[in-house]
């Protein structure tokens, strides 16, 4: 019996086998994720310490570097501009990510109804922002034109302004213009995110807020609104950190322009490093964005992880 | 009749009034778009003509933009570029969402971190040591530039979504493959990627608007007018000098996101079904 089976074992159990390696859960998933893990590697990982190789050297485009330690840096913070641009970037994210956590909220809340056509004008109000973002700024751009301005003709027909202001040739209009259209593009991503979360709320729980006497604004304040947290928190990181990186939308409207009232750190880097050919000061001037995001993304977590 | 009556008010107040806005915000640059495209360059440029509507519409600035510019090619390059950067991206993001989301192995907690930093890093971050890169490459003016550096953009969000999509499938049913001596491939293949098309389809569209609507590496990368891309053609060709062909703008720019509002129009479930998973699940 043992002599008739040994030699099937054995013929079944060779030293080593290509397939059952391959069979293997670690070996096969390592063999699956190498690829993917190498392009990134290739192309994100890599260019993102190279990056940081380049700020420390003076660069002139497409010749050989010279280290120079911290120089870049250095001649950042002594930059009256790249202090403005710093206050630009944090006070176009602020107010634009509120702006969209707030409208977005609140029409989230007002779909949050039965009401008819709902799928329809849900899919109409996601529209600018599956719309290319350059494509929809060059009409904002019409909109706000300083000479045929649309806005204008309605101040001036309506006799509020004639003519009307220069939105996007007066310092602080130009920012409040840029404020307007990220909000424009970016409102509709909170406003169906956060419907889809307010979905998910169970009916019941409003019903006992209500047996509990609490009103509308009770309810919301106490049902809705911490129950809705994780999803706020979620949206709003992704909307700071892609605002604050926000390139397409200044760079179509004003360049950084009038006198570098709406440069921000994503232009002004790209203005310095491709414009002045400086790629290690303006790899030093991108690279800046990275304490003050991490510290708006800590400060946020911190703030919303706090039991309130 | 007096509550009917002021349901009827409340309604008005708190659904159809803030919709109305909502939707005039969002939806008037587009029918500005339409407008300025259809009308003729004296009622354009014109202070006294009522801007609200088209007067004399007429087709001259789609015919100039299609004969006159290289509108055409950038639609080409655009769309291939959009098309190779989601399939590539498809396909690496499955490969890395099925181990993490199903097998353990050495490392995973590491690899799924990376998916995390890559999805966080902004676009600006790695322009200048990218365009070096490229440089080195010779790869300069070459769709093949933005067709490899896209799907660093989308491949984070693909494997994340992807694997919502694997953990849904029944583990049980890839057990039975597996006892009836399917190997670990086959069973991916066969039983759990049919399973999990709608992710596919989720991430596939979400891919490709973000790959039509990059600007920053096409803008960088792509200097010559045969290798450009729409929005970089629109910026800088359109604009000759200081001069703005705003009929001409406004005709590629609603010819521009056409694909991408054909496409959204046709999977809205499955792009809202994407765009919320990224936030609701994540």
């Amino acid at each position: 019996m043992t002599a008739v089976l040994a030699p099937a074992l054995t013929r079944r159990r060779p030293a080593f086998s290509f397939a059952r390696w391959v069979e293997r859960e670690s070996v096969f998933s390592w063999l699956m994720v190498a690829l993917p893990v190498a392009f990134l590697v290739a192309l994100v990982g890599y260019p993102f310490f190279y990056g940081i190789w380049i700020s420390l050297q003076d660069r002139p485009v497409a010749k050989p570097g010279e280290f120079v330690g911290l120089a870049n840096f250095i001649r950042a913070w002594d930059d009256p501009v790249f202090r403005q641009v710093a206050v630009n970037t944090l006070f176009y994210t602020a107010a634009a990510t509120l702006l969209k956590m707030v409208g977005g909220l609140g029409l989230a809340v007002v779909m949050n109804q039965d009401f008819r056509f709902k799928n329809l004008i849900r899919a109409l109000l996601l529209l600018p922002f599956i719309v290319p973002t350059v494509l929809s700024t060059i009409a904002w751009q019409w909109i706000l034109d300083p000479a045929f301005s649309v806005v204008n003709w309605v101040l001036k027909a309506a006799d509020i302004a004639d003519p009307g202001p220069s939105w996007l040739g007066n310092p602080h209009l130009a920012m409040f213009s840029l404020i307007i259209v990220n909000t424009w593009r970016g409102l509709p991503f909170y406003a169906i995110t956060l419907l889809a979360g307010l979905q998910t709320i169970s009916p019941e729980l409003y019903e006992a807020a209500t047996i509990d006497g609490a009103g509308r604004w009770g309810r919301f304040r106490y049902v809705t609104l911490p129950l809705l947290m994780p999803i706020i928190f979620i949206v709003t990181m992704f909307s700071v950190i892609f605002t604050f990186a926000d390139f397409q939308l200044i760079y179509v409207l004003t360049r950084g322009g009038p006198a570098n009232a709406t440069h921000v750190f994503a232009t002004y880097a790209f203005d310095v490093a491709m414009g002045a050919g400086q790629f290690g000061q303006g790899a030093a001037i991108a690279l800046s964005m990275v304490p003050p995001l991490a510290l708006i993304i800590l400060a946020m977590a911190i703030y919303m992880r706090a039991p309130k | 009749m007096t509550v009917e009556r002021r349901g009827w008010r409340v309604r008005l107040l708190t659904l159809w009034l803030p919709l109305a806005v909502a939707m005039f915000f969002a939806l008037f640059p587009f029918y500005w778009m339409a407008i300025t495209s259809l009308k003729t360059n004296q009622e354009l440029y014109s202070r006294k003509v009522m801007p609200l509507i088209v007067h004399n519409p007429t087709l001259k600035h789609y015919v100039d933009l299609l004969t006159e510019t290289s509108f055409l090619e950038w639609t080409w390059n655009t769309l291939l570029v959009a098309v190779i950067s989601t399939a590539i991206s498809l396909i690496l993001g499955a490969m890395l969402a099925y181990p993490l989301a199903r097998l353990r192995f050495a490392g995973a907690a590491m690899v799924s971190f990376a998916i995390a930093a890559t999805y966080l890093v902004p676009q600006p971050l790695l322009f200048v040591p990218l365009a070096d890169l490229i440089n080195r490459l010779g790869l300069n003016d070459t769709l093949t530039s933005v067709i490899l550096t896209y799907p660093t953009l989308l491949i984070p969000f693909c494997a994340w979504l992807l694997m919502g999509y694997f953990r849904t499938v029944p583990v049980e049913l890839e057990d039975a493959a597996r006892i009836d001596g399917a190997s670990r491939l086959q069973t991916l293949v066969r039983i759990v990627l049919p399973l999990c098309g709608p992710g596919f389809i989720s991430a596939g569209i979400f891919a490709f608007t973000l790959a039509q609507n990059e600007f920053l590496y096409a803008l960088i990368f792509l200097t010559k007018t045969e290798v450009r891309t729409v929005p970089v053609g629109a910026i800088a060709e359109l604009v000759r000098g200081d001069v703005f062909y705003w009929g001409q703008l406004m005709a590629a720019a609603l010819l521009g996101s056409i694909p991408v509002a054909i496409i959204y129009s046709f999977f809205v479930e499955h792009y809202v079904a994407g765009l919320t998973a990224g936030g609701v699940k994540g």
